[in-house]
């Protein structure tokens, strides 16, 4: 009655993570939040990697097993944690330009 | 030669100061005069050095061919001197230079301009004294009834004086027919300076209008003549000449020997006048110039047309009528363009280019100078304005000159010229000295003035003594018998060889007869008698010292201007007939008038011609003077009632013969009508069109003006609004919130992935497939 496991459900698991991450960016505006958003789209994003590597695709492939998806997925976390630095000093200069963490007050680029 | 080469330079110099005088004067007369009288010292010194310069080149001129009895037995062969000073322009043959022709002629000429102007020039510091300071102008009332008030002119007078003795000197030196007519202009443009020196008085202005336009109608024929002789000869020098590329040139005095005897066309010029070959050996033979188009009609034609110009420049008859309107001018200019300069102008020309004119031209002269000069007299038998009278005698003693030349008098008709000078500049200062003392030029005003003024008196009375030619029939007498006997001996022997223009003589002996009656009319109105205005009386004065000397000077010349030095026969005619040039074909047949004979000159010197001609010269002389007397003199009859008795015949004489009504009626006014009728055509018509062409495009602008505004600057404001208003939409999405933007960077992506996965599918089938 179950049936095994396939990439299917890993990106649906991913556009869960995604769609969430996604609300996270549009409706928080303490720039914290956002950055978890962020953090949450980069994370759909990884497990995608990891269901499109997934052997059941390519049942031709010699050998069957791949890591491709793994390894993009570790550079990706990497890249997330030195993205996350950066992003955390964007939001504290942010802060102490405008003594406060809500992003819709820096509407200095208004048209 | 080595003293005649110094005369063309003299005689340079003594031009060149009247210009440098003009020239100072100009730039420096309103300093000038500011320092009172110094203007007329600078003017009246660079006149004087004239003279004196002249009267050396003259010495020098005649140290060097002496005067013999008979001129052509000379050791030197007499030659003019020839030459360019400056050269112009040279296109082939033709070259336009200022250069001299150094004749007797030339040197008495020069003499005699400068001397006078002198005496001028010094009279004038006497009678120009008003406009030192400033002058208040009677005859100009203005709009408000009082006079004019002006600042004095005394440095523009002298100024003018000047420069009119410039032209004239370099009128008389000229050796080209182009020059003779650029100083020929230069004379008339300062006769219209000084007749309309008061120029705010309307009569001097419209009179220096009309003696320039009269004169601008005989110079059109003098230009037709030149134009004639540039054509047919290549030339207007009158001797020959040398170009810059040392080719030597014939000059018309040649073409017309030439014409005259065609075996001697390639003579060198002159005939018996140019073999200088003892001086100048290897003088190359002189060829003819230019296209060999010189006919004998054609050097008639040309010969009338230059006579055109002399006669306006001589006030002839029909161009006279500028002459008694130049009076306008203050008396020293009447003077001086009477006696020396302008109309001196005329009669010189023709005797200049006198071996140009043909018989019949010659012969126009004569009758024409025989109607100027009997005209003239009549109507000076009723002038009442001294200086009216004193123009008609001009204009009837120049018509004596030029009958004289145009009976082939030479030497009598120039002999004329230069006594006339003399003492009509006598009488013209005198008359000048009499307006100065009484304020007006009416003689009816005057009278009894002897008493006032003797020494304007007596020398007025020599001056019309000589004018009438008053004389010892046979032996001697004022300088206008020698003269003008000279001039009848000439007439009779012309009349006797030519029967049908016989009233020539007996015109010219009654106006002789008119012309001392009309002398003596003037002089017994003015000084002698009861004083006719007590007023004017009263306040008469002799003139000072700077008038009368001129007058007592020029009335020794008036005297003895025809005498010869006393135990020699140097005598003023001896002089010019040293430079005596024969006319064409004299002697001999004419070919257009078949019995036509211009008689030589020598013949008219005989004993009983002389002495026929001299004894009916003065019967006719002391009639008119007897008459004078009857008249205005003793009184024994009143002139007004013979005036009244002879009506009609004084109405048209005081009326000047109606020549300038006739003038009126024949050119004025159909000149007036034309150009009235022009003057209808350019408003009526040009203008309209102008007008109405100006409106239209007016119109026209106004349209484009529209358009432009509603099209072109519609639709780029309405291009530039779309794009505002754009920009204004798209700035509502610019709302600088980063919330936003994500927001639409989901709905885009969302989009193009709908899009994408209608038209490509964007592998789900991969996945479906794969599930």
């Amino acid at each position: 009655m179950f049936s095994p496991i396939t990439p299917a459900h890993y990106l649906f698991v991913g556009i869960v993570l995604f769609v969430t991450g996604m609300i996270c960016l549009l409706t928080k505006r303490n720039i914290i939040a956002i950055l978890i958003g962020v953090e949450l789209i980069l994370n759909a994003a990884n497990i995608n990697f990891i269901a499109f590597s997934s052997p059941v695709l390519f049942p031709k492939r010699v050998p069957p097993l791949v890591l491709d998806g793994q390894i993009f997925v570790l550079f990706v976390m990497i890249l997330a944690a030195a993205e996350a630095a950066v992003a955390l000093a964007i939001a504290l200069h942010f802060y102490s330009r405008f003594g406060t963490v809500d992003v819709d007050q820096g509407d200095e680029l208004k048209g | 030669m080595s003293s005649l080469s110094l005369v063309p330079q003299l005689l340079l110099i003594a031009w060149m100061l009247p210009l440098a005088s003009f020239v100072f004067i100009f730039l420096t007369g309103s300093f000038l005069d500011r320092r009172g009288r110094a203007s007329g010292f600078i003017a009246t010194a660079a006149i004087a050095g004239s003279f004196l310069l002249s009267v050396v080149a003259a010495a020098l001129w005649f140290g060097y061919y002496p005067l013999d009895s008979n001129h052509q037995a000379s050791s030197h062969p007499i030659r003019p001197l020839s030459g360019d000073w400056y050269t112009l322009a040279e296109f082939g043959s033709i070259k336009l230079a200022l250069g001299y022709y150094i004749d007797a002629l030339t040197l008495a000429m020069y003499v005699m301009v400068s001397f006078i102007a002198t005496l001028i020039h010094i009279y004038s510091f006497g009678y120009m004294h008003e406009e030192l300071h400033e002058v208040n102008d009677p005859q100009v009332i203005l709009g408000d009834g009082t006079t004019l008030r002006r600042p004095g002119r005394f440095a523009r007078f002298f100024q003018y004086l000047s420069l009119f003795g410039f032209s004239m000197l370099g009128l008389v030196i000229a050796n080209n027919l182009l020059m003779t007519f650029v100083f020929w202009e230069l004379v008339g443009i300062c006769s219209y300076f000084l007749i309309g020196f008061y120029v705010e008085r309307s009569s001097a202005t419209s009179a220096g209008n009309k003696a320039f336009i009269v004169n601008r109608v005989g110079d059109f024929g003098m230009v037709l003549g030149l134009a004639a002789l540039l054509t047919s000869c290549g030339t207007l020098h009158f001797d020959h000449y040398q170009t810059t590329n040392g080719a030597h040139y014939a000059g018309l005095f040649s073409y017309a020997k030439a014409i005259q005897h065609p075996a001697s066309e390639l003579e060198p010029a002159e005939g018996s006048r140019s073999e200088d070959s003892q001086s100048n050996p290897e003088t190359p033979p002189v060829t003819l110039s230019g296209p060999k188009g010189l006919t004998y009609g054609l050097l008639v034609l040309a010969g009338l047309a230059l006579l055109c110009g002399c006669l306006g420049k001589s006030a002839q008859f029909p161009l006279h009528v500028w002459l008694p309107d130049a009076m306008e001018g203050p008396t020293p200019v009447s003077a001086l363009i009477h006696a020396a300069t302008m109309v001196a102008a005329g009669v010189y020309l023709v005797g200049r280019i006198y071996p140009l004119l043909t018989p019949e031209v010659l012969i126009v002269v004569a009758v024409i100078g025989t109607i100027t000069l009997f005209m003239a007299a009549t109507i000076a038998l009723t002038a009442t304005d001294i200086k009216k009278v004193l123009a008609y005698s001009t204009i009837s003693q120049l018509g004596y000159m030029m009958l004289g030349l145009g009976t082939g008098g030479w030497v009598a008709g120039l002999f004329h010229l230069f006594t006339h000078a003399f003492f009509k500049a006598l009488l013209f200062l005198g008359s000048g000295s009499v307006i100065h003392a009484c304020g007006t030029n009416e003689m009816p005003q005057m009278g009894g003035l002897l008493r006032k003024m003797p020494w304007t008196a007596i020398t007025m009375l020599i001056g019309c003594l000589a004018i009438a030619g008053a004389g010892i029939p046979l032996w001697a007498g004022f300088s206008g018998y020698h003269s003008k006997d000279a001039i009848l001996a000439q007439v009779y022997l012309f009349h006797t060889t030519n029967r049908f223009l016989g009233w020539i003589y007996y015109l010219a002996l009654v106006s002789a007869a008119l012309t001392a009656f009309y002398m003596f009319r003037l002089w017994f109105l003015t000084f002698i008698g009861q004083p006719r205005n007590e007023h004017i009386f009263g306040h008469a004065h002799e003139s000072p010292k700077s008038m009368t000397v001129p007058l007592v000077v020029l009335a020794f010349f008036a005297v003895v201007a025809g005498w010869s030095v006393p135990g020699t026969h140097w005598s003023l005619s001896a002089l010019l007939e040293q430079a005596r040039v024969t006319p064409l074909l004299e002697n001999s047949q004419v070919p257009l008038f078949g019995n036509v004979v211009i008689p030589h000159e020598h013949e008219s010197h005989e004993a009983q011609i002389h002495q026929l001609v001299s004894l009916e010269a003065f019967t006719a002389g002391i009639l008119g003077f007897a008459i004078a007397v009857v008249f205005y003199g003793a009184r024994w009859l009143d002139p007004a009632k013979v005036c009244q008795r002879f009506f009609g015949l004084y109405r048209f004489l005081l009326n000047k013969w109606y020549f300038d009504e006739l003038y009126s009626r024949l050119f004025v006014r159909p000149v007036t009508w034309v150009a009235s009728v022009a003057a209808w055509i350019d408003r009526a018509v040009i203008d309209w069109t102008v007008d109405h062409a100006a409106v239209a495009v007016r119109s026209l602008a106004h349209l484009d003006d529209w358009l432009d505004r509603i099209l072109v600057d519609g639709a780029v404001n309405r291009l530039a609004a779309a794009i505002y208003g754009m920009g204004e939409w798209f700035r509502q999405w610019q709302t600088g919130r980063i919330r936003n933007y994500i927001l639409w960077i989901v709905v885009g992506l969302v989009s193009l992935f709908i899009l994408g996965s209608i038209y490509f599918g964007l592998g789900m089938h991969l996945v479906v497939g794969a599930s």
